[in-house]
């Protein structure tokens, strides 16, 4: 199918089948390789974009359901790399392998538009779609912190459950 | 100009000048007409000899550096530049890094594995960095005609102190082209005080192209005219497709070809396996087509394995004589008989899990006029492209291999599947084809962590000492060797440091493919081992850091004679290294305090020694009257050495791995049912999300001993803190893993 839509302010248009996924749009269609593919099932948050200013898995988004959005990537987040995300991630040496923190950063900046100064908690609910198989959250969070001007107390606020994860077994 | 001299009995320094003025050093390694090709030569420019370089310094002074290994997320990127880049004595804001491409000619070590990489450059890379400054400063006191000796460098300039002058390096490279390069081994280093680079955190040097998105890792990849391909395998590992309906999905629009690979025979499960290729001019679209493909598989006997199955063999053996014994100091059975003596048995369990980097397993190929180009995010790029030689029938000096960045390794691209599929496909193709495997290929198709169950008996004494340990170790392999990654070796903590000891092993056949996750081995090991330790303290009535810090008093006992024809046991750990760290933990962690939590509240510690490195670690956790578990806060501190050389890195490092080991703990097992891995995703293979990580707090001992890596030895030791923490929350000892499979709630 034929759809268009618009991709860091610009216009776009592809023919692809009507189940292509954004993700897949952007990196092979339009050659925008920073959205990155880790699960395929909205687990892992590697592909967040933001479509409308909200921060969504482009994984999720079939073709068919495109026309008209306006999108925003990581590539789009700034002209130069100035979004005061991407220099607190650079000022806290954030990354390890930097394979999840494009989606990291887009799921942080839609928070961050949405509430400059969030809490703990905010942060948590905001970001808690995105794995960081390094395990680099506390750097993450403070991060944003640090771009936000906030301060924290420093604690999960969430625990594992003994038995609620029985199920997959 | 060219000079080579030489230097030690394998590597050689080699300097050029380069177009416009610039200066380039490498050292090469000997090997088979290296020297001829040197000696036939001299002053050729340096692509024409093939020989390699780590330092060019342009006019301007800016240096370039090559960065020889993989980056896997764990700072290797940045740390082999930082050494050279001290000793040559230039400021870190004037290199420039890039990543060399596989060359084992130039390069020694380019992989990624086993915290290799810090122990073994620690000093050669640092005198490559020497030699460059030694040629810098021999060409200014020819200039001012000074004794090299009265010359100083610091940022990048040489000073004479004397006359008051000094010169940049960019003023002075024609010269240093032709000054007689120094023999590396005995090139003068720094003295550790004046270092200036190493021990200052440097960041990650990619930082400003992964925070806007620029393609840097194998899955970014893109060739022109490129193909997409998925490979489709057996559901049972080693199964063969029998036959396939490739007519209708080359049908399929967009599909360009669909085909069997064969695979090689006998099937190894880290080579090239029998599959369907489907390639189209979209992965979508090559990927969608799997839901149309129908393959008849000839699945073979693995087929009848599962975790069930494993489990009752392991149970069967625990009840009979063990296969095998690997080491006996004194007489176990004896001490534990004993009058006065208290015995404690435990039967510990940890799962198959898998390796699961967020960058699914991909390699892009391009089979053109008898050469073939590959691009591929892999840890051991050599033994890659072995494996596609030998598979392929392709000379390996027909075959470059370019290395990419890597959505994290963590131990799963030391196997090249991917790079041989990729490469199979590819020249049956004839165009370039990037293969990328889904998430639920990646979990299916691991070389997992491998299970093992660890049958201890142990006894203490009236005085509270640890007199015997027998552990029957029950592990995969073939009854005379282990599965790779699947064993234990005679030298492991507390061998060696009890007087009465027995590890003896039994092992289960397997045709599930096992392999070497972040810390192998040592990631089970020191979850059963620590955790029979905190048994033994309570038996004994001891604090259990305490318990240890006796232990690891007692005088080491030497392993014994090998067997004829068998390998000496390694040697143990250091006791006094590991006491250093635990009792900076217990310090750090307010350990002395613990007896003023909360009910619902513990403490608990474990320590381990792997890769050269040393840990302790004490996990504060809250389980809920539910059992919901909370880890309130990690304390940690290492012994990697006199120095670290990275701190900001050094510091996420342990505090990644930390992450890592209580996502295993917490809900990570791989299930085997029928010959197939059972879990697919993120969504039944979990990992800790931002709400559960807690504060982690990494603490140094630095101890008067060469630096070493950190990629691994971070991690054991958390899963047995964490298990001991819950134990002394609750009283509920966890024997088994994953813990979520327990339940912990309490009144």
């Amino acid at each position: 199918m034929k759809v268009s839509f618009r991709v860091n302010g610009k216009p776009a248009s592809v023919d692809v089948a009507e189940d292509m996924p954004l993700l897949w749009i952007l990196r092979d269609v339009l050659d925008l390789k920073g959205s990155k593919y880790g699960c395929g099932i909205g687990q892992c948050g590697a592909c967040t974009v933001h479509v409308k200013g909200v921060a969504t898995k482009s994984c999720q988004l079939p073709a068919s359901k495109l026309a008209g959005a306006d999108v925003t990537t990581i590539e789009g987040l700034s002209p130069d790399g100035s979004h005061a995300l991407q220099k607190a991630w650079e000022e806290h040496d954030v990354p390890q392998c930097g394979y999840c923190q494009a989606g990291q950063i887009m799921a942080a900046a839609a928070l961050l538009a949405k509430k400059p100064k969030p809490t703990d908690s905010d942060i948590d609910t905001a970001m808690n779609g995105n794995l960081c198989r390094c395990g680099t959250y506390l750097r993450i969070k403070a991060a944003i912190r640090s771009a936000s001007g906030t301060t924290t107390t420093d604690a999960p606020s969430g625990g594992r459950s003994g038995q609620r994860e029985e199920a997959h077994a | 100009m060219t000079t080579s001299i030489r230097a030690d009995r394998r590597e050689f320094l080699r300097v050029s000048a380069i177009a416009g003025g610039g200066l380039l050093l490498g050292t090469y390694i000997e090997s088979a007409g290296a020297l001829e090709a040197l000696a036939a030569a001299p002053g050729a420019p340096l692509a024409e000899t093939a020989l390699g370089n780590y330092i060019s310094i342009a006019a301007d002074g800016m240096v370039t550096i090559v960065a020889k290994n993989p980056e896997i997320g764990q700072g290797v990127k940045n740390m082999l530049p930082m050494l050279i880049a001290e000793e040559l004595d230039v400021e870190w804001k004037n290199v420039r890094i890039v990543q060399g491409d596989l060359d084992t000619v130039k390069f020694q070590g380019q992989s990624a594995g086993g915290s290799t990489a810090t122990p073994t450059n620690w000093l050669p890379m640092r005198r490559v960095g020497a030699a460059g400054r030694a040629m810098i400063v021999a060409a200014a006191a020819q200039t001012w005609n000074v004794p090299a000796g009265e010359l100083t460098t610091a940022a990048g300039r040489v000073h004479h102190k004397a006359s008051n002058r000094s010169v940049g390096y960019g003023d002075l490279l024609a010269k240093a082209a032709t000054m007689t390069a120094p023999a590396l081994e005995s090139v003068p280093l720094k003295d550790p005080k004046d270092f200036t680079i190493i021990g200052k955190s440097t960041k990650g040097v990619d930082i400003p192209k992964i925070v806007t998105g620029k393609p840097l890792f194998g899955i970014d990849v893109s060739v022109p005219g490129m193909l997409y391909a998925v490979y489709h395998k057996c559901p049972v590992f080693a199964g063969k497709v029998a036959s396939a309906n490739l007519d209708d999905i080359k049908k399929i629009p967009g599909v360009k070809h669909a085909f069997v690979v064969q695979g090689t025979t006998p099937t190894q499960l880290a080579g090239l396996v029998s599959g369907v290729a489907i390639v189209a001019d979209s992965w979508w679209t090559a990927n969608s087509a799997r839901k149309q493909l129908k393959v008849t598989w000839d699945e073979g006997a693995t087929a009848s394995q599962s975790s069930a199955s494993y489990q009752a063999q392991a149970e069967a053996f625990s009840k009979g004589t063990p296969q095998r014994n690997l080491r006996k100091d004194g007489d176990a059975d004896s001490a534990m008989s004993a009058a006065g003596v208290k015995m404690v048995k435990g039967g510990y369990f940890y799962p198959f899990i898998s390796h699961a980097p967020l960058e699914p397993q991909n390699t892009t190929a391009h089979w053109k006029d008898g050469k073939l180009e590959l691009w591929s995010p892999s840890q051991t790029p050599a033994g890659g492209r072995g494996l596609v030689s030998r598979s392929l029938g392709i000379p390996e000096t027909d075959i470059t291999l370019h290395l990419t960045r890597m959505g994290g390794g963590f131990g799963r691209r030391l196997y090249n599947e991917p790079m041989v599929e990729a490469a199979a496909i590819a020249k049956q193709v004839g165009a370039p084809v990037k293969l990328l495997w889904t998430r639920e290929d990646d979990m299916h198709y691991d070389q997992y962590r491998a299970a093992g169950w660890h049958y201890f008996s142990g006894a203490v004494d009236a005085s509270g000492k640890l007199v015997a340990w027998k552990n029957h170790f029950v592990g995969f392999g073939d009854g005379e060797r282990f599965a790779p990654s699947a064993g234990m070796g005679a030298g492991e903590f507390p061998a060696g440091f009890i007087a009465n000891y027995a590890l003896d092993v039994s092992m289960i056949p397997t045709g599930v493919p096992t392999g070497a996750l972040r810390a192998p081995g040592s990631n089970g090991i020191a979850f059963a081992v620590q955790s029979f330790i905190d048994e033994l303290a309570e038996a004994a009535g001891k604090d259990p850091i305490q318990f240890r810090l006796d232990l690891l008093s007692n005088t080491p006992i030497a392993p014994p004679a090998p067997a004829a024809g068998q390998q000496p046991a390694p040697a143990g750990l250091d006791g006094a290294r590991m006491r250093g760290v635990l009792e900076m933990v217990r310090e750090k962690s307010g350990w002395a305090n613990r007896s003023s939590l909360p009910k619902g509240t513990g403490m608990g510690v474990g320590f381990h020694y792997s890769h050269r490195g040393y840990f302790a670690e004490v996990v504060q956790a809250t389980v809920r009257k539910d059992g919901e578990v909370q880890v309130d806060k990690v304390w940690v501190a290492g012994d990697i050495g006199s120095v670290i050389i990275n701190p900001s890195n050094a510091e996420n490092q342990a505090q990644g791995c930390v992450i890592d080991g209580l996502s295993e703990a917490f809900g990570q097992e791989i299930t085997i049912q029928n010959g197939r891995a059972v879990q697919s995703n993120y969504n039944n293979h979990p990992m800790l999300r931002m709400n559960e990580a807690p504060p982690i707090e990494v603490h140094w001992v630095k101890s008067n001993n060469a630096p070493t890596g950190l990629g691994e030895p971070a991690l054991p030791p958390v899963v047995p803190a964490l298990t001991s923490a819950i134990y002394a929350a609750t009283g509920k000892r966890v024997r088994t893993l994953p813990i979520s499979k327990h339940d912990l709630s309490w009144r």
